[in-house]
């Protein structure tokens, strides 16, 4: 699956492991929110970057008062009409103040990736190639928003807020 | 009313040419039906029981001359020549072609309109009190709030893929217009002890087939915080309102199962985050929006003319109409109009081209450009001088939409049914159309007074069957339509869910049903009690007697 980071297509340096697979001592891999539960404190000596994967049913207040161990959190679409992500997002970025990768996996379409762009995803496995040559045309089709999200400063104002920045 | 800005304009032709292009994708097939639904639905386009239907918003209810013109157009243009008023204050179309739909979306896009958010699991059109600004009793013109929620709820980046559909009314008057309390969330103007406006908000009221009134989540809101408030209780909804199941995917179910003091607790909780963030609305933007809706030039006028009372003497039928369907203005001299889309027999909420247009040409010439459309499938000219009210009615007339029965048993809510409706069970236009003609004596009607009837065509109750003080629920029984009754509804300030009266009644017996209601009522009838007021005082017993007893 192709992934999306920074506006273009990238390969991917991370690498998801499985629950009962070993993990690498120092590779960049994210693991489930069971084995962290699992291995948090076995973890803590590990030199490698660690990422955690959260599935759409896992609000990412499960991990606020760990989230300096994580350098990438993914957060699941499990079909793209589940939204709960969505709000996780923002939470991360504008609750959490989480300043890492924060990427989006599961069913994640064309169609979607605005959202989640202006929700404080920056990267996304994206479900197919045709979605994934369809990133810019998909972030530039609307310039305008009418209000402010996870890219809003402090200084935002309601209702009348320029996309055209990005 | 609100006028687009180059903001505004930007946005919707970027939409228009987005979905374009969508809609090429899935003709070509690159996107499957599967992937295409929820962009359609999110432009308004549904796939029914044998063709598309094109659901357009009319934000709260307000339109002008030359949106309605173009509304007849597009009716003309595109589909049958004809249009219907929706229980959301929209308009359907019940013929388009999907290779049309752009050009559609294009040609609302010229009238500032748009089908954005009409249907799909996020924040839906957001209503509000169709005499806005037009009755004495307000606290402060709805549509000003409306519209700030209106921009803030348009593709939320957030909340496009709730569990559910969401509907938010607004409100400013203590008489209320637009089933407030059967919203996911109902905003009540109120005036705080300061003398600054704020909201008292409801949340959880909804029909469908877990009928619900809504319950105070906060009173005496601040007039700033409104979004960040409607953004922490959607926020709460959209990670905990139930995924697993469609029928139990609405707030009211999340507040029901959560309770509401602890669904507060939790809003509280949120809302305590971002309350003083970057949704705090300036008192500039709320002035900017206001600045809109300032009422009109009205003029200095008497306040019962001479001419206007001669001609009410001098023609009993125009006097019938003023007495059903004028209301009271807050201004000397002027009327609320209510033009029944119900006419004898006809279907509720349809409008042709042609009527369209002379409501058009009314508003302009006698509303200071302004119609309204209310929940209750009819249409409004808010502002009009009594000494035109006579010209307004004979043009009313030559189009046939005088019928003086708004507020009364023909004036029935009903959904499309099955007549064009792929949820449905049973065919709810054909019984509106025979309650209507069974009761057609005009005199017979003004004696029964008020009486609510809201039929839906399945359990989902888009009829509002369960708020009608007489509701009707089509239901398939082995294949058969049949009709269950329910009483004591009503969508008003005083809201409450019908009773189920016994078992149901056949297609044939179902008129009659209503008939035997509606004989017992006035047999119990004390004084000028309404209907509901009847039936509220004396309980269900004697209607269930006599309605079961001659079945």
């Amino acid at each position: 699956m192709p992934l999306i980071k920074d506006g273009t297509i990238v390969p991917d340096s991370w690498r998801t492991v499985a629950d009962d697979a070993p993990l690498p001592p120092s590779d960049p891999v994210i693991i489930s929110f069971a084995r962290w539960q699992k291995d948090r404190d076995a973890l803590a000596g590990r030199n490698g970057q660690l990422g955690i994967r959260l599935s759409s049913a896992q609000s990412p207040a499960l991990i606020a008062d760990d989230l300096h161990r994580f350098q990438l959190v993914a957060l699941e679409f499990p079909k793209f009409t589940d939204g709960r992500a969505y709000s996780y997002a923002r939470l991360l970025r504008e609750r959490h103040g989480f300043k890492g990768e924060l990427r989006a996996v599961g069913n994640v379409l064309r169609d979607q990736f605005l959202f989640m762009h202006r929700c404080g995803f920056d990267s996304f496995e994206v479900a197919n190639e045709r979605s994934a040559r369809g990133w810019a045309a998909a972030l530039q089709a609307i310039s305008r928003a009418y209000q402010p999200a996870a890219e809003a400063g402090p200084s935002a104002k309601p209702l009348r807020w320029s996309l055209s920045a990005r | 009313m609100y006028r687009y800005d180059t903001f505004d304009h930007t946005f919707v032709r970027e939409r228009v040419r987005q979905f374009r292009e969508q809609v090429q994708r899935r003709l070509s097939g690159e996107l499957s039906e599967d992937e295409f639904r929820p962009l359609r639905l999110t432009n308004g386009l549904y796939l029914q029981l044998h063709a598309y239907m094109l659901r357009v918003a009319i934000p709260y209810g307000t339109m002008s001359p030359t949106q309605l013109r173009a509304l007849a157009a597009i009716a003309r243009r595109y589909d049958r020549g004809y249009g219907h008023f929706t229980t959301r204050q929209n308009i359907q179309y019940n013929w388009p072609t999907l290779s049309d739909v752009p050009d559609i979306l294009e040609d609302l896009a010229a009238v500032e309109m748009h089908a954005i958010q009409t249907s799909g699991n996020a924040i839906r059109n957001v209503t509000a009190d169709p005499f806005a600004g037009a009755v004495a009793d307000e606290i402060d013109d709805s549509r000003i709030y409306a519209e700030i929620i209106r921009q803030w709820s348009t593709l939320h980046p957030e909340f496009s893929f709730l569990p559910r559909k969401f509907k938010i009314a607004v409100t400013a008057s203590p008489r209320d217009r637009t089933a407030l309390r059967f919203h996911d969330i109902g905003v009540a103007l109120t005036r705080l002890d300061d003398g600054d406006i704020g909201f008292d908000v409801m949340v959880g009221g909804g029909q469908g087939r877990t009928p619900m009134v809504a319950k105070t989540i906060r009173k005496g809101l601040p007039k700033q915080h409104l979004l960040s408030y409607l953004e922490a209780i959607l926020r709460v909804y959209n990670q905990l309102g139930r995924r697993d199941n469609a029928f139990k995917a609405r707030i009211k179910i999340l507040v029901h199962e959560t309770g509401i003091e602890k669904f507060t607790a939790l809003v509280e909780e949120e809302w305590a985050h971002i309350k003083d963030g970057a949704l705090t609305l300036p008192e500039a933007e709320i002035a900017r929006i206001k600045a809109f809706f300032a009422p009109p030039a009205y003029e200095s006028l008497e306040p019962l003319p001479l001419a206007y009372i001669e001609k009410r003497r001098a023609d009993t039928a125009f006097d019938r109409w003023v007495r059903q369907n004028v209301v009271a203005h807050k201004q000397a001299g002027y009327a609320i109009v209510n033009i029944s889309l119900k006419p004898d027999g006809g279907i509720p909420g349809d409008a042709t081209a042609e009527q369209m247009e002379v409501v058009a040409d009314l508003g302009e010439q006698f509303s200071y450009d302004e119609i309204r459309v209310t929940y209750e499938q009819n249409l409004v000219l808010p502002d009009v001088r009594l000494t035109d009210l006579y010209q307004v009615w004979e043009a009313l007339k030559a189009a046939a939409l005088e019928s003086p029965n708004v507020g009364l048993i023909s004036d029935i809510i009903s959904c499309p049914g099955l007549d064009y409706c792929n949820l449905a069970n049973a065919r709810s236009i054909p019984i509106a159309q025979r309650i209507s003609r069974r009761f057609a004596d005009l005199k017979r009607q003004h004696d029964i007074g008020e009486l609510k009837i809201k039929i839906s065509g399945c359990i989902n109750a888009c009829g509002h069957h369960h708020a009608g003080h007489i509701g009707i629920l089509g239901v398939d029984r082995k294949g058969e339509e049949y009709y269950q009754i329910t009483l004591g509804g009503s969508g008003d300030e005083n809201a409450s869910i019908g009773k189920i009266i016994g078992p149901a009644f056949s297609s044939a017996q179902v008129v009659d049903a209503v008939e035997t209601l509606v004989d017992t009522y006035l047999g119990l009838r004390d004084g000028d009690e309404r209907f509901l007021d009847t039936y509220r005082r004396v309980g269900e017993k004697p209607f269930k007697e006599r309605l079961y007893a001659t079945h």
